[in-house]
């Protein structure tokens, strides 16, 4: 019988997405990284529980699976993340 | 050269999980298993064994170490009897369902209530459809020779399941007996390292245990119980090349003893079963033409080895210490599965018995052997349990 097992891994252990599934859709807030205030401190990058903070020149967020839960806001020591509310 | 030490079940694995190079254990005291995992600390203090011993604060914590160190793609132990085991249920679905191939030893414990340290096999029984292989073994040295196997059959590329090593408390897991323990060099031969598809990479990174949709979820699904299927076949090709290396063989998933000519057939797992080959070595000597079938592989249950063994008898008796409460003990219904649509099939009679550590004698054996030979016709969902006053007429 042919089947879409034979071409899944042994256990349900995917890079991400994994199957194509984000849960950024959770989310009723999104952080918004001022630049101008940002010294790259990253103490939003280690807290963030689902590793959604991408390093670089620039910070930027991964929205596909950021769930809006501030904690990034909330730990920044220079106030450079704000949560927007989502229309 | 193996050498021949007096060791009881317990000792048996904690050096059989020293000889299978384990890396990681974590574990919590429980009895009657506790003496598994002193025995590998006391290896690992004495530098005799280069492991990671985790403390944890409580089964559920063991499983959940065990789990996490295992998706790095090390090998593993960990222990527990009765309450333990039961502590660690949610993290038996986890661990089968990431197919981890962790190896656990059950010292088989009477479940509370009323409160018991004394063996039965309700423990893992009831633990039947997580997902974990599940062996039962008769003695000492054939815990030890099991466990090697094991870690060769669940780490199996066609297989990767967790694999539990079933033996009964006190009567296996504190009793003392003469036990070759294999050297180094050649269990090594038999049981190359572990080499996870997918194991924790930081240059490869993947999510472990994702979710999934009702679609995927039934694959991965379908996919488990392909493995126990593949471990059916793997367990008899494990026990044949033990066998080759070692001298000694289980069958892999069933030992049909005298069993070729048998009228009646009896049917156990576990310890008691040492004391059932005696029964039938008497009887045979009184030429009563019985037999006896181990089985050692509860899951996956090797249904058509049995279906195809118990077809030629009259009358089979299975005798087992655990029941599934509302209907009879479980291995008795597995066994009448099996043995559906066979044309002039044998009676199937169930006993319980050796419930919280009660002995099961030569006597009951016998008696129980007698009783099939009478021809009654069987009851169901009404099996005959042992030693208890009030049932001993009704039965």
């Amino acid at each position: 019988m042919p089947s879409a097992t034979t071409k899944l891994p042994a256990g349900p252990h995917l890079p991400t997405p994994c199957f194509g599934a984000t849960t950024g859709s959770w989310r009723t807030h999104r952080p918004v990284i001022d630049a101008s205030l940002c010294n790259h401190c990253l103490l939003c990058w280690l807290y963030c529980p689902e590793g959604c903070i991408e390093r670089g020149e620039k910070l930027k967020v991964n929205l596909d699976f950021c769930k809006g839960c501030g904690i990034c806001a909330h730990e920044c020591p220079r106030r450079a993340i704000n949560m927007l509310e989502e229309a | 050269m193996a050498l021949r030490r007096f060791l009881n079940g317990n000792e048996a694995l904690a050096e059989a999980v020293k000889l299978a190079g384990v890396e990681v254990v974590a574990a919590y005291p429980i009895t009657p298993q506790s003496p598994v995992v002193e025995k590998i600390a006391e290896f690992i203090s004495k530098g005799e064994m280069e492991s990671e011993y985790i403390r944890v604060e409580s089964e559920h914590a063991a499983l959940a170490a065990c789990y996490g160190a295992a998706v790095t793609g090390t090998r593993v132990f960990t222990a527990t009897s009765s309450q333990g085991l039961a502590y660690m249920f949610e993290m038996l679905h986890y661990v089968s369902g990431s197919r981890m191939p962790v190896v656990m030893a059950v010292a088989n414990r009477g479940m509370a209530a009323p409160w018991t340290i004394w063996a039965d096999h309700q423990d893992s029984v009831s633990c039947r459809d997580t997902g974990w292989v599940q062996l039962y073994v008769e003695n000492a040295q054939e815990a030890l020779d099991t466990c090697l196997q094991a870690y060769k059959v669940g780490e199996d590329p066609q297989v990767l399941l967790p694999v539990m090593i079933c033996l009964d408390g006190y009567t296996l897991s504190h009793t003392e007996e003469p036990v070759e323990v294999p050297e180094k060099e050649e269990v090594d031969a038999f049981l190359p390292p572990l080499r996870l598809p997918v194991a924790l990479d930081v240059e490869n990174p993947v999510v472990f245990c994702a979710g999934a949709g009702p679609e995927l979820y039934t694959e991965f699904k379908y996919q488990q119980q392909q493995a126990m299927y593949a471990a059916l076949l793997k367990l008899k090709e494990a026990d044949a090349e033990f066998a080759a290396r070692f001298g000694r063989s289980y069958g892999g998933t069933v030992e049909p003893y005298q069993c070729e000519d048998a009228a009646v057939i009896l049917v156990t797992m576990g310890a008691v079963t040492g004391t059932a080959r005696e029964v039938v070595d008497g009887l045979r000597a009184c030429d009563q033409k019985v037999g006896l079938l181990k089985i050692k592989s509860f899951r996956p249950f090797p249904a058509q080895e049995i279906r195809d063994i118990l077809s030629r008898a009259g009358a089979v008796a299975i005798l087992e210490r655990d029941c599934s409460y509302g209907y009879e003990g479980a291995l008795c219904t597995e066994v009448k599965a099996a043995l559906l649509g066979l044309d002039g099939p044998p009676k199937v009679y169930g006993f319980i018995g050796g419930l919280g550590g009660h002995d099961i004698t030569r006597e009951q054996i016998t008696a129980i052997y007698r009783y099939c030979l009478e021809g009654v016709q069987p009851g169901y969902g009404t099996d005959h349990f042992l030693d208890v006053a009030g049932a001993r007429d009704e039965n």
